[in-house]
């Protein structure tokens, strides 16, 4: 096999070899389109305004200056929502992450009873749903509103990711390991517990990456259910800030020019896109590969 | 006699009842998804009654008065109707031509890259978009697309003139889908990737010795392997047609453009929540929610006779 593969190598036709070289800058200009407007939001952050306005500003930074991160630094209703994120983000992962696992691994037991009727149950709410209002009321009636449990409880499993754990427990736990355990007398909570779980670090990734950047992105569920500025999330203080354009009261206060507000807000914009897509900047090369595993176990059942 | 005939029956209950109480643990484990599912989707299912009510909030949803129809009327009769069904159609269908075709291009053109480092590489950047929030998306469409932003400043280096993009309904549909494509292309095309990994290399070299270039290669060996794929995808996409999301719609609403950027999610938000008409959002959005079921049951049904594949 390994000479047929050299073979193939050796032996590509002329026409194999123009497909390719297209095929490779093909690719190559969308990873241009994909990259640039990332790069240009960089660059842009730390440029005169004016010049980015007058478009002067195309490859390289022009005129650097950190006034946009001065203003945002002293901004301190970005460090509220940065606070909040935070702390939604990590209590919200937990309880996702644990009754996901749970429930996962008791509909991947083939001796549950009517664990297909449970399943049934689960993937009906993929497909109907009593819609906005509906839902809404039962938080408001929960006494939720105005709360950080508004933005945990009514997302508290994820119906898809219950089906990524199940798959992947019920092709990575032998059977043999239940019963021999079983003979030695461990519940299931203790075989759960002390075998499943340490064996299942991979889904365990997949699982909180999964729902921690679900929380940390999230505006929508902010906006419905909370209308408290102190407990604000991130996304929805950068709504206010890139969307409505609500930035200049507080941190421009001492400009007075109509004009010179409107290029520093600008200015403002792009740094503020930056400063709440760090944590997953940097997080991300390090984590990439469980999204995608986590994509393709999903992928063998779906 | 009577006796015989119970005695298998009783047996069948006792191992039953045996099953349930040596699992019970696995039962507890189920418990706080089950009460999730149940409060938060089932209770809504049964909320949604209130569409055939005049909801007052003190006497709760038992207590308000039937009215049958009259809000699914007053929405069928009313102007923003059938404004509302195709825009929210309009922009679903686009999506689903554009959106679902790119991903498979792009994994067949992966699959062809034989340099890994390069792949790799290329791989890791074009997920990147997938992970960044809504909101900071749209941000970026807005300081992109605005009178003197980057596209515009670009226009007008080539000596065009500058476009009021957000102002503009026209422009709503290609900024949407487009940034749509621009984020999600990329991540999209990992499951086919995923697929096209499992064909065996026996099959690629069967088909050069028969004298197969790569061209036809990936007509005959690699869009065969990813067509189940592709199938299922396309009924759960087809299935979701309605469910158009509302919160990238929503951000990129500006008063200007909402004849055309106005679709039903984002009108029921207004109406229920903003405006508190709740039966009549009610209404609409269970109007949005059994077209949607109407058309996966019948896509899928569809693809069953067609392809023998289906979600159920």
């Amino acid at each position: 096999m390994g000479l047929l593969a050299k073979n193939k190598t050796t032996r590509r036709s002329k026409e194999d070899k123009i497909f390719d070289l297209i095929n490779i800058f093909l690719v190559a200009i969308m990873v241009i389109l994909v990259v640039y407007p990332l790069y240009f939001i960089v660059i842009a952050s730390i440029s005169n305004p004016n010049l980015i306005y007058e478009g002067k500003v195309w490859l390289l930074p022009k005129d650097i200056t950190f006034e946009g991160y001065q203003r945002i630094f002293s901004d301190s209703k970005i460090w509220v929502g940065y606070k909040n994120s935070i702390i939604y983000t990590f209590i919200g992962t937990l309880v996702n992450v644990s009754c996901t696992l749970m429930a996962a691994y008791a509909l991947s037991r083939r001796d549950l009873y009517g664990r297909n009727l449970i399943m049934f149950l689960f993937l009906f709410t993929m497909f109907f749903s009593g819609g906005l209002i509906p839902t809404y009321l039962v938080v408001k009636n929960l006494g939720l509103l105005n709360t950080m449990w508004a933005l945990i409880l009514p997302k508290a499993v994820a119906v898809w990711n219950v089906i990524v754990a199940r798959t992947f427990f019920q092709t990575s736990i032998p059977n043999e390991l239940l019963e021999a355990a079983k003979i030695d007398g461990c519940s299931d909570a203790k075989f759960f517990w002390k075998i499943v779980l340490p064996l299942s670090k991979p889904i365990v990734a997949v699982m909180v990456l999964f729902y921690a950047v679900g929380h940390w992105n999230s505006y929508f569920d902010a906006l419905i259910y909370l209308n408290n500025e102190d407990l604000y999330p991130l996304q929805l203080i950068l709504r206010n800030i890139l969307i409505q354009n609500e930035a200049s009261t507080q941190m421009m206060s001492d400009i007075d020019s109509l004009a010179a507000k409107q290029r520093v807000s600008e200015l403002i914009k792009y740094g503020v896109i930056i400063v709440a897509s760090i944590p997953l900047l940097i997080l991300y090369p390090f984590v990439q590969k469980y999204f995608v595993k986590g994509v393709m176990i999903g992928g063998i059942k779906g | 006699m009577s006796s015989k005939i119970d005695q298998p029956t009783q047996n069948i209950k006792k191992t039953k009842l045996k099953k349930l109480l040596n699992n019970y643990q696995l039962y507890l484990f189920l418990l706080p998804a089950l009460i999730y599912f149940i409060v938060f989707h089932y209770f809504p299912m049964y909320g949604v009654i209130i569409a055939f009510k005049d909801f007052i909030a003190t006497k709760g949803i038992m207590g308000s008065p039937w009215v049958g129809f009259k809000h699914f009327e007053r929405f069928f009769d009313s102007f923003q109707f059938w404004r509302l069904i195709k825009n929210t159609l309009g922009l679903s269908v686009l999506q689903l031509v554009i959106g679902f075709p790119l991903p498979i291009i792009f994994a067949l053109m992966m699959n062809q890259i034989r340099h890994e480092k390069y792949k790799r590489f290329v791989q890791t950047v074009v997920y990147a978009p997938h992970f960044i929030s809504v909101v900071v998306l749209s941000g970026m469409i807005y300081v992109f697309f605005s009178n003197n932003g980057l596209i515009n400043n670009f226009i007008m280096m080539f000596g065009g003139e500058s476009i009021s993009f957000m102002a503009k309904p026209e422009w709503f549909k290609p900024l949407y889908i487009g940034s749509g494509v621009w984020q999600e292309t990329g991540w999209a095309a990992i499951i086919y990737l995923a697929a096209l990994a499992g064909v065996s290399p026996e099959l690629h070299e069967a088909a050069v010795m028969d004298g197969a270039n790569k061209w036809q290669r990936i007509l005959h060996v690699d869009i065969p392997t990813i067509m189940p794929t592709a199938v299922i995808l396309l009924i759960l996409n087809v299935g979701n047609i309605m469910n158009i999301g509302f919160e990238k719609a929503y951000l990129l609403q500006t008063p200007l453009n909402l004849p055309s950027a106005e679709i039903i999610p984002t009108y029921v938000y207004k109406m229920g929540l903003q405006q508190a008409q709740y039966s009549f959002a009610a209404a609409v959005g269970l109007f949005n929610a059994i077209i949607n079921l109407v058309l996966l049951v019948a896509v899928n049904k569809f693809a069953k006779k067609l392809s023998g594949q289906g979600l159920w």
